[in-house]
């Protein structure tokens, strides 16, 4: 009887997960489907013919033509590809330079007013970008650096969820090993880069993950500070190609979800460690 | 175990850039944006508490912050409770159930502007979904054109956050003692009892994060609605960052400082209140 119930269980379960992943299916094999195909399985979508959209997980004839024809035929998507690229890239790296120090800081001394930073850290991490949204423009207005890439990186490099991430697992690195360090004669910065950045690299590597996956999906922030049109990222361009272009889409799609899945294949442990880091209890 | 002060100090020099960098982009202009919330936009005149008025009678602002609040209400317990049942069921599964938690947390990674084709596919009215609908014998649904929009929103906000919630409850999970079950199964305790007297009371610590960050994952469903309804959708979708976009364009920046100051009181004060309700439960228990 418990058996048949939990097999029960895990029929159900099989089939919540099928639906979860079929988005996530339907858009690469979408990547992989001919124009002409699209088009018959679309066509009550398109407005063309009647009855109800389908749609088969293999595709009859799977083709790589509209991916290279994406590649090779339209630059525009190549420009918006590599501003996305250079987004997230300068996001992680601003972080690697200020978020990474900060956290070490804020997890090993004992500063005047590091409750104070703490408590600034977890506040600002929990605004929306509906609340920083104004107060951003105003300094990007103000720097004149509105309509420029900054204006997406810069306050991204300086959010503070990646600190707080951070923090969490840089101090639960056992003091006794860092005293060891420091009984050798290593100096502060030292200590830092030889002992802090290998013991705490997990937690790097969590907070660069979700950091990789926030950037690349960025959209809000572009679309508020971004007006020229050769600057905006992939996440602006893909909604503009409607169903008629299906083919393009798709493939363009792909090629935006392909990053994120290999990344996600490769360095889910790191991941899934990033999210639970918020859960412990303080 | 203190050290000397002197040394100490030295983390500040570690911290120093990056708070120079947040005070510059976030707690600076903030306070600025407090300032103006008080002013004319044209004139800087000081106005008092206009603007909030303004604001608040305002009818887009009405509705937008009536949907935000509506869907906060309906899909928060709702992804709690489902994440909190699929982390315990998983839990207990070995194999399939890491092959399962993979395909749950998938999409977390998936960005929303990839599937954008898919999430139109499937909720046009000709689409996948009313085709499911309809092979099952029940009728379309205008899900981008009537108040069904709303549960597009709901929809897509599951299945973006299901995964993240279900690692968040595996982490509570893992960090209760298995003893305490044992001693507890030889005294004769079931599956239930067990789960209602162990496995909730000790997870009681964890609902507090967790319904913090799905508050704040809640806001990001903009992108959703965004995506498949552009910057007018359907009524029951609109949100307070299209208003809040609309209003940048018409450059009333008065509005837009007031709606700000009113929405992080509001996220800020949510965020207490359930810290207290949390720790008041919590007490009795130890």
């Amino acid at each position: 009887m418990a058996k048949i119930g939990r097999l029960g269980i895990g029929l159900l379960l099989g089939i919540l997960a099928a639906a979860v992943l079929f988005p996530v299916c339907f858009a690469v094999t979408g990547a992989i489907t001919s124009q002409w195909e699209l088009e018959e399985y679309l066509a009550p979508v398109l407005g063309g013919g009647s009855g109800m959209a389908k749609w088969r997980l293999l595709p009859l004839a799977p083709t790589l033509r509209s991916l290279v024809e994406l590649l090779l035929d339209s630059p525009q998507f190549f420009a918006m590809f590599w501003n996305s690229i250079k987004i997230t890239a300068c996001v992680l790296a601003g972080q690697a330079l200020f978020g990474v120090p900060a956290a070490w800081g804020i997890a090993r001394y004992a500063f005047p007013g590091r409750r104070l930073v703490l408590t600034l850290c977890a506040v600002l991490m929990l605004m929306p970008f509906q609340v920083l949204m104004f107060p951003e423009y105003l300094v990007l207005d103000g720097l004149k650096l509105l309509d420029t890439h900054w204006a997406v990186i810069l306050p991204a490099v300086f959010s503070t969820y990646p600190v707080f991430l951070m923090y969490r697992f840089f101090e639960s690195i056992p003091e006794a090993v860092l005293e060891a360090a420091r009984i050798d004669g290593a100096g502060h910065v030292q200590t830092f880069l030889k002992m802090g950045l290998p013991l705490g690299m997990p937690g790097i590597m969590s907070s660069m993950m979700l950091n990789f996956l926030d950037s690349w999906n960025m959209i809000e922030q572009p679309m508020t500070f971004l007006k020229t049109r050769s600057l905006w990222p992939l996440s602006l361009f893909l909604p503009e190609i409607g169903l008629g272009d299906a083919g393009v889409g798709f493939a363009a799609a792909g090629m935006m979800l392909i990053p994120a899945l290999l990344l996600f294949f490769l360095g889910q442990d790191y991941l899934e460690q990033g999210i639970a880091a918020a859960a412990v209890k303080e | 175990m203190r050290k000397k002060r002197k040394g100490q100090l030295a983390g500040l020099w570690f911290v120093l850039p990056d708070l120079a960098g947040v005070c510059c982009f976030a707690l600076l202009p903030m306070a600025e944006v407090i300032r103006r919330s008080f002013q004319s936009a044209v004139t800087s005149q000081w106005m008092g508490l206009k603007n909030y008025r303004e604001v608040l009678g305002n009818t887009a602002f009405r509705l937008a912050a009536a949907n935000t609040l509506k869907f906060t209400a309906v899909c928060i317990p709702l992804l709690v409770v489902c994440s909190l049942l699929l982390a315990v069921l998983l839990q207990r599964m070995k194999q399939a159930g890491k092959l399962l938690k993979s395909a749950f947390l998938l999409p977390v990674a998936v960005p929303a502007a990839s599937v954008v084709l898919v999430w139109k596919t499937l909720f046009h009215s000709n689409g996948l979904l009313n085709g499911l609908l309809e092979g099952m014998g029940g009728e379309k649904v205008g899900w981008m054109t009537t108040g069904a929009a709303f549960w597009v929103l709901v929809l897509s906000y599951l299945w973006k956050n299901l995964g993240y919630d279900m690692v968040l409850w595996m982490a509570g999970l893992a960090g209760i003692p298995r003893e305490i079950y044992e001693a507890a199964r030889v005294d004769g305790a079931g599956e239930w009892k067990c789960f209602t007297k162990i496995t909730l009371p000790n997870l009681l610590p964890s609902l507090y994060t967790i319904s913090v960050l799905s508050f704040l994952n809640s806001f990001k469903v903009f992108r959703e609605a965004w995506l498949v309804a552009g910057d007018y959708p359907q009524q029951s979708m609109y949100l307070l960052q299209h208003l809040y976009n609309n209003w940048f364009r018409e450059l009333a920046f008065d509005k837009i400082a007031a709606g700000s100051v009113l929405t992080s009181a509001v996220v800020f004060g949510l965020i207490l209140l359930l810290k207290r309700a949390w720790d008041r439960e919590e007490r009795p228990g130890q």
